[in-house]
C-alpha cells in the first residue's frame, strides 16, 4: 500500500515536472520575439564593445591588446572633459526648458479650448518631424544674418548673437530647438498625468476656496510628480545622448564649440578609426547616465507623490 | 491516448523565429555574397561598391557594366553606389563585419596603406599594369606589393564666369595671374547687393597644404616627422584662405561649407570665380548649359601648385571570386569603354599611361581652355601622408574657421595647429 502512494506522488511529481518544462517553454517561446532581437542587437553587442574597449582596432585589421590604456588615455585627455562638459551644458539648458514649456502647455492644453484635439496634435507634430527636416528650419530661424529670430531681434534693439556660427552660442542653438522638438512629448506624458488627477480632490479644494495658483501648487503639482519623474529620466537619459540634433545642426562646430560625447564616439569609430577609445567613452557614457539614474531613482523616494 | 502537440508546434514555432532573425540579419559579404556568388546557370556575381559615380554618374558607370557584362558572359555586376560623405564609414563597417562587397573603391589616397596593412585587400601584384601611369600604380602599391588599381585621377582649377568679368570691364584670369591679381579682381567683382560674390575656396585643410605649396612652403619637414608650416609662407596661406571671407567670399552664415552650395552659387551665374575640382565640370554642363564659363590654372603666391586626387579600387581578400574581381577591376579602371565613357561625360581622367589617349578631353567643351587641365599637372601640390590624417584634417580646419569667423589670429591659430598637428605626429 505504501509502495503504491509512492508509486503514485512519484508520477504525479514527474507530471508536474513535465508540466512545468512544458510551461517554461511556452514562456520562452513568446518572449523569443523580443528576447532574441534584445539578446543579438543590444546586450550581445554591449559585451562585444566592453571587450572591445579593451583593444586597439581600427576596424580594418585585427585587434590589439590595450588593457585599461583606452580608458586611461580617456580620462586623462582634455578633449573627454571637453565633450563631457558640452554635454552637461546642454542637459542643463534642455531639460528645464522642456519641462517648464512641456509643463505649461499640458496645463494649458487640460483646459476646455476650442480646437484642444487640434492644438494637442500640433504641438505633438516636431516629436515626429525627421531631425533633419527640423535643423534645416533652426539653421534658418538662428541664421545671424539672415534668420527671422535676428531680424526680430534687431526691430526690437536687442543683440543679435551668431547663433550656430558663433561657439559661445552654438550649445544654446541646438538647446532651443531640441526642446522646440521634444516639448510635445512631454506635454502628452504631463498631460496624461494631470488627467489621472482625481477631479473631486480639485473640486473639494475650490469648495474651500483655495485660489487657482494653490490649488496648482499644493494640488496638482504634488500629484503630477510621477510623470515628472518619468519625464525627467527620460529626458536626461536622451539629453545625455544627444547626437543627431547636434550632428545635423551644427557638426559639432565652430571650431569643436558643440562636440558632445556621442558626437566624439561616432568621430573615434568611424572618422578616426580608434574603435577601441570609441568604446571605452561608451562606457564611461553608460556609467554617468546609470550614476545619474540611479541617484534620481534614490532621490525620487523624497519627492514622488506615489499616492 | 492523445499526444502533444507542443513539442512539434513549439519546434516548428523556433524554427520559423530563427528563419525570420536569420533572414533579417543576412547581409551579402564577400564571404557570403548574399546567398551563393555562382548561380546554378554557373553565372557569377561580384558585387562592387563605389561612391564616384554617385550624384551625376550612375548612368556612365552603367554604361562600362554593361560593356564588361556583353563582353564576360557570365559575369554580373551588381553595382551598390553611395555618397562621398559618409563612404568611408559605409566601407570601414562592412569590412568590420565582413560585409564588403568583392571589389570596391577605397575612399581616398590617404586611407589605402590603413586598408592594405589592415590584410583587408587582396594582392593583386600578378597583374599587368603597364597601361597605368607609373606615378599613380605606384601609390597603391605597399611593401613592395599592389594592393588597389588606380581608377582616376583628377586636380583642381580656376573657373570663371566669362559674363561676370565682360559686365565688370576686367580681363579674363590668365596663367600667370597670381593671388594679388585674383584678390584685385574678386574686390571689383563682389556686389553683395545684387547677390555676386568675386571668389570661392573652400576655408579647409585641402586648401591649406595647396596655399602653402603656392607661397613655397609645406606641410611636414622633409622627414615627415614634424610640421613645417608656422612659418611666413603657412601665415600667407593663412590670410589668403581666411581672409576672402566675408569680403569677396560668402560666410558660413551665408551657407558656404553647406553641401552644393558653391555649385548652385556658380550655375546661378553669382559667382565670377570658383576654385573646384574638374569633376565638377558635368554638373556645371548640365546644370547651366547656357552659362558662359570657362577654367584657368590656379593662381599662386610665389609659385604655382595645383592638387591633384586619384581615386583606387581594390579587391576584397576575402571575397570568393577572385578570377571575375579581377576581371572587373581591369576592366573598370583601363577598358577603352571606361576612357572613353569618362572623357566624353567630363567624369574625371582615366589613370593610362598613354597621354594620347587623353587627347579626345581636350576636344569638348565647356570649358574651352581644357589644356589648363594638364598644364596645372606641371606643378602638383600632394596631399602629405600622415597616419591619423582626419584628426589632423580635423585640427586645421577647426583652426582656420576660428580665423576666418574672426575668434583667432593667423599667428596664434598657426601655433595651436603646429602644437596639436605635432603631438599626432608623434
Amino acid at each position: 500500500m505504501s509502495s503504491l502512494t509512492l508509486e503514485l506522488s512519484a508520477d504525479r511529481l514527474a507530471v508536474r515536472r513535465r508540466r512545468r518544462w512544458r510551461n517554461a517553454g511556452w514562456v520562452l517561446l513568446f518572449l523569443a520575439p523580443s528576447a532574441l532581437p534584445l539578446l543579438v542587437f543590444k546586450l550581445a553587442p554591449m559585451v562585444a564593445s566592453a571587450w572591445v574597449s579593451l583593444h586597439r582596432w581600427n576596424m580594418i585589421g585585427s585587434m590589439s591588446w590595450a588593457g585599461l590604456d583606452n580608458y586611461r588615455d580617456l580620462l586623462t585627455s582634455a578633449n573627454t572633459w571637453q565633450v563631457f562638459g558640452h554635454t552637461l551644458l546642454y542637459v542643463v539648458g534642455y531639460l528645464p526648458l522642456v519641462y517648464g514649456g512641456g509643463l505649461l502647455i499640458a496645463v494649458a492644453l487640460n483646459q476646455k479650448l476650442k480646437a484642444r484635439g487640434f492644438l494637442r496634435a500640433s504641438y505633438f507634430v516636431p516629436v515626429v518631424t525627421s531631425w533633419v527636416a527640423v535643423a534645416l528650419v533652426w539653421q534658418w530661424l538662428l541664421n545671424p544674418s539672415r534668420g527671422l529670430v535676428n531680424h526680430l531681434l534687431g526691430l526690437l534693439h536687442l543683440p543679435q548673437p551668431g547663433w550656430w556660427t558663433d561657439p559661445a552660442w552654438a550649445i544654446p542653438s541646438v538647446i532651443l530647438a531640441s526642446a522646440w522638438k521634444d516639448l510635445g512629448f512631454v506635454m502628452v506624458i504631463l498631460l496624461a498625468g494631470l488627467q489621472a488627477i482625481p477631479q473631486e480632490i480639485q473640486e473639494a479644494a475650490t469648495v474651500d476656496g483655495a485660489p487657482r495658483w494653490r490649488r496648482f501648487w499644493n494640488i496638482t503639482f504634488p500629484l503630477l510628480t510621477p510623470a515628472t519623474f518619468f519625464v525627467i529620466v527620460i529626458s536626461l537619459i536622451n539629453g545625455f545622448q544627444v547626437f543627431d540634433q547636434v550632428y545635423t545642426m551644427t557638426g559639432g562646430g565652430p571650431s569643436g564649440a558643440s562636440q558632445v560625447v556621442v558626437g566624439r564616439i561616432y568621430d573615434l569609430t568611424f572618422r578616426y578609426g580608434q574603435a577601441g577609445a570609441a568604446s571605452a567613452l561608451s562606457w564611461l557614457l553608460f556609467i554617468v547616465i546609470l550614476l545619474v539614474t540611479m541617484v534620481q531613482n534614490l532621490g525620487q523616494r523624497k519627492w514622488v507623490n506615489h499616492a | 491516448m492523445k499526444k502533444s502537440i507542443w513539442p512539434r508546434t513549439m519546434i516548428a514555432s523556433v524554427a520559423m523565429i530563427a528563419a525570420g532573425l536569420m533572414a533579417g540579419c543576412t547581409q551579402g559579404s564577400a564571404t557570403n555574397p548574399g546567398g551563393d556568388s555562382t548561380g546554378s546557370d554557373g553565372e557569377v556575381t561580384v558585387r562592387f561598391m563605389n561612391f564616384s559615380s554617385n550624384d551625376g554618374h550612375e548612368a556612365d558607370l552603367q554604361t562600362i557594366v554593361d560593356a564588361f557584362e556583353r563582353d564576360n558572359p557570365g559575369v554580373k555586376i551588381a553595382v551598390e553606389t553611395s555618397p562621398f560623405a559618409g563612404y568611408a564609414a559605409k566601407l570601414q563597417t562592412a569590412v568590420a563585419g565582413g560585409a564588403e562587397a568583392d571589389v570596391f573603391e577605397l575612399p581616398e589616397n590617404s586611407s589605402f596603406v590603413s586598408y592594405a596593412q589592415s590584410g583587408a585587400l587582396a594582392d593583386i601584384s600578378g597583374l599587368d599594369t603597364s597601361a597605368y601611369a607609373p606615378s599613380l600604380i605606384a601609390a597603391y602599391a605597399d611593401a613592395g606589393k599592389q594592393y588597389a588599381l588606380p581608377v582616376s585621377f583628377s586636380n583642381v582649377v580656376l573657373l570663371y564666369n566669362k559674363d561676370l568679368f565682360d559686365a565688370a570691364g576686367l580681363s579674363y584670369p590668365t596663367a600667370d595671374w597670381t593671388w594679388a591679381d585674383e584678390r584685385a579682381a574678386a574686390e571689383r567683382l563682389t556686389d553683395r547687393a545684387a547677390g555676386v560674390w568675386g571668389d570661392y575656396q573652400p576655408i579647409s585643410y585641402n586648401e591649406f597644404y595647396k596655399a602653402l605649396a603656392q607661397s613655397g612652403g609645406s606641410f611636414l619637414n622633409a622627414a615627415g616627422a614634424a610640421t613645417a608650416f608656422n612659418s611666413e609662407a603657412g601665415l600667407q596661406a593663412v590670410r589668403w584662405l581666411t581672409g576672402k571671407s566675408g569680403v569677396t567670399m560668402p560666410t558660413d552664415a551665408d551657407g558656404a561649407n553647406t553641401p552644393d552650395f558653391d555649385t548652385t552659387l556658380f550655375i546661378s551665374g553669382q559667382l565670377a570665380m570658383w576654385h573646384t575640382g574638374i569633376w565638377n565640370f558635368g554638373a556645371v554642363m548640365e546644370k547651366a548649359p547656357n552659362l558662359n564659363w570657362d577654367i584657368v590654372v590656379e593662381p599662386g603666391n610665389t609659385q604655382n601648385a595645383s592638387a591633384m586626387f586619384s581615386n583606387a579600387v581594390a579587391i576584397s581578400a576575402k571575397s570568393k571570386v577572385q578570377e571575375a574581381a579581377q576581371r572587373w577591376l581591369v576592366y573598370y579602371t583601363s577598358s577603352q569603354t571606361t576612357i572613353d565613357t569618362r572623357l566624353a561625360t567630363s567624369w574625371e581622367l582615366p589613370p593610362v599611361a598613354d597621354q594620347a589617349k587623353l587627347d579626345a578631353y581636350l576636344t569638348i567643351t565647356p570649358p574651352a581652355h581644357r589644356q589648363a587641365v594638364f598644364d596645372s599637372l606641371q606643378a602638383v601640390a600632394l596631399a602629405p601622408v600622415m597616419l591619423r590624417q582626419e584628426e589632423i584634417q580635423d585640427i586645421v580646419n577647426d583652426e582656420l574657421a576660428a580665423v576666418a569667423a574672426g575668434r583667432a589670429t593667423p599667428e596664434v591659430a598657426l601655433s595651436n595647429m603646429q602644437s596639436k598637428v605635432d603631438l599626432l605626429l608623434k
